[in-house]
């Protein structure tokens, strides 16, 4: 159904992304695209302590790629890399269709879950996903 | 809404496709992806399946009664391409995988051994990338300079904008017959002469034209042109490039391998004669042999009759189009093919695409392998409708009433 693909929560996200913009240094910056499509995603964040203190995106792509980002911000903000890197394996599985969403934890991202019917879809949901994930390996990387 | 008499009857016209036959598995779709890969008529399946079932045997070679059908069949289809673009002889048809390698051949080829550093090649804006990066490929090899020909603001090319490009310099033109994103159909015979007043050859990019319009070199008088099989109506793997035989005739090879060559030691080697030397290894000969099917079935209908049909449904949609609220089209309005790329507000091609596909409707979304032309009209990607000689009325109408759709998913 179109409908569980194209939830109001989905739409909001599209139309009045939280977080949209970009931070000054210092700040790790990363690029991720797909180029099939042309989405576009960059996340640029801060991390003190631990946690990913500050974070924002920009890029241009579909709504469900760009809701998806705008989603990532709002729910990251303020996690602990390690919380960060479980999140985002818990999004794979959901985009996948191998978990329900616990909507306690996951949030407006349960909305999400609809994508996993749409197989074509799945790659922009998961783009902005991907780019913190790189994001962060670079900046492990970077550190040792 | 107004209803429309067509010349053809479509519904008659998918009776020769197994892809429009009803599948207790499958839904049918409204398909409206024609630029991208048109769909295969029983014909050209059958045609495969003959030769491999019956005639299967390498070209050129055996000593032996099918291998001689089988180059005799090959060849048969060498002439059935050089009638159906009106060709002054079959040694003017080489084959390849499609307009891409076509294009390719050319510009390694020829550019290879004929561009000099300062020479010049005028690229129009509107190219699919396929004749676009083998030029920019080979001025870099050589020092040859690209000239980009803009598109004026309506989405065509402007014949005095080409004189004042044209230099001492210019050695090619490479432009396209119908955008594949414009839906623009350009002047190439005007074209071709204006190139050649100014000493500069042109190869016409007729991947888009050559299912849905007579095409004929000779009045065209370009001195190459490339189309590919699978958008009219043939298999994938099976291209055509047509070069004028003295220019071919100057041209190294593309590849080097088997069946190319007419002598050969480990001192000298000589060159076999066109079309030959540009067919290293085995060919796509089943593809050529389908091929020779698909242009039969273009041709039974007739390219006229063609290009009167898409002709009558593109004014169909284009007045339906209006119809939708908020939506941009792209390209000229009148005297166009029936290619229509176009945006819907903010909402992105891909989910008007994912939108209609809930609904049966095959369109595409993106950039459509033209990102200079992406940003000339200002979008990153648009949606993609366009039609071929099955397409009629009801599916444009789907279309709209899908289009409605989509804004009301968008709460528009
Ligand atoms: C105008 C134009 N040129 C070239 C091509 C490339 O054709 P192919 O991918 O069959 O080589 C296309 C197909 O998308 C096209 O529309």
């Amino acid at each position: 159904m179109i409908s569980e693909l194209y939830q109001e929560i989905i739409l909001d996200h599209y139309r009045h992304p939280r977080g949209r913009g970009t931070l000054d240094e210092p700040k790790i910056h990363h690029e991720g695209a797909n180029p099939l499509c042309g989405d576009e995603v960059i996340i640029e964040f801060r991390v003190e302590d631990g946690r990913i203190s500050d974070i924002r995106f920009s890029g241009r792509g579909c709504s469900i790629s760009q809701a998806s980002a705008s989603m990532l911000v709002e729910m990251v903000k303020g996690k602990t890399l390690e919380e960060v890197r479980t999140l985002i394996q818990k999004v794979y599985a959901m985009l996948r269709g191998e978990s329900t969403p616990d909507p306690q934890e996951m949030g407006d991202l349960s909305a999400l879950a609809g994508v996993s019917h749409f197989p074509v879809r799945v790659k922009c949901a998961s783009l902005p996903w991907h780019t913190l994930e790189e994001a962060l390996n670079e900046a492990n990387h970077a550190a040792k | 809404m107004a209803t429309m008499q067509l010349e053809l009857d479509a519904r008659e016209i998918r009776k020769q496709f197994p892809f429009f036959q009803p599948h207790p598995e499958m839904r049918s779709l409204i398909y409206l992806d024609n630029a991208a890969t048109t769909q295969k008529p029983y014909a050209v399946l059958d045609a495969l399946t003959n030769f491999y079932a019956h005639h299967n045997a390498n070209v050129h070679r055996g000593a032996y009664g099918v291998g001689a059908k089988a180059s005799e069949l090959f060849e048969a289809a060498r002439e059935r391409v050089a009638r159906f673009i009106n060709a002054r002889e079959p040694a003017e048809i080489i084959f390849t995988r499609g307009t891409t390698e076509s294009i390719n051949l050319v510009a390694a080829s020829w550019g290879g051994s004929q561009l000099r550093e300062g020479d010049e090649i005028i690229v129009s804006e509107m190219e699919h990338h396929a004749n676009i990066l083998p030029w920019m490929q080979i001025a870099r090899a050589t020092g040859a300079r690209i000239v980009v020909w803009r598109i004026t603001d309506e989405g065509r090319l402007d014949l005095n904008e080409l004189r004042r490009l044209l230099t001492e310099r210019t050695r090619m033109v490479a432009v396209t017959h119908i955008s594949n994103v414009l839906g623009t159909i350009n002047p190439v015979a005007d074209i071709c002469r204006i190139a050649h007043e100014a000493g500069a050859l042109c190869l016409v990019d007729a991947a888009q034209s050559a299912a849905h319009m007579p095409l004929d070199v000779q009045a065209i008088d370009c001195d190459f042109l490339a189309f590919s099989g699978h958008k009219a109506y043939g298999p994938t793997g099976i291209g055509v490039l047509y070069g004028k035989r003295a220019l071919l005739e100057q041209m190294p090879p593309y590849q080097t391998g088997g069946g190319m060559i007419r002598k050969v030691s480990w001192e000298e080697v000589t060159w076999a004669d066109v079309p030959a030397r540009f067919e290293a290894g085995t060919p796509a000969i089943a593809e050529a042999i389908g091929l020779h099917a698909a242009l039969d079935f273009i041709d039974s209908i007739g390219r006229e009759r063609i290009a009167a049909q898409e002709h009558a449904l593109t004014e169909y949609m284009l007045a339906r189009l209006q119809e939708v609220p908020d939506l941009r089209l792209y390209g000229p309005k009148p005297d166009r093919a029936g290619i229509f790329a176009f945006t819907l507000t903010d909402i992105h091609p891909h989910d008007i695409a994912t939108v209609l596909d809930s609904r049966d409707i095959a369109i595409r979304s993106g950039h459509h392998c033209a990102h200079p032309l992406g940003e000339r009209i200002g979008v990153a990607a648009t949606a993609r409708a366009s039609l071929a000689v099955y397409n009629d009325t009801d599916h444009i109408d789907a279309l709209i009433e899908g289009l409605h759709y989509v804004r009301q998913v968008f709460g528009l």
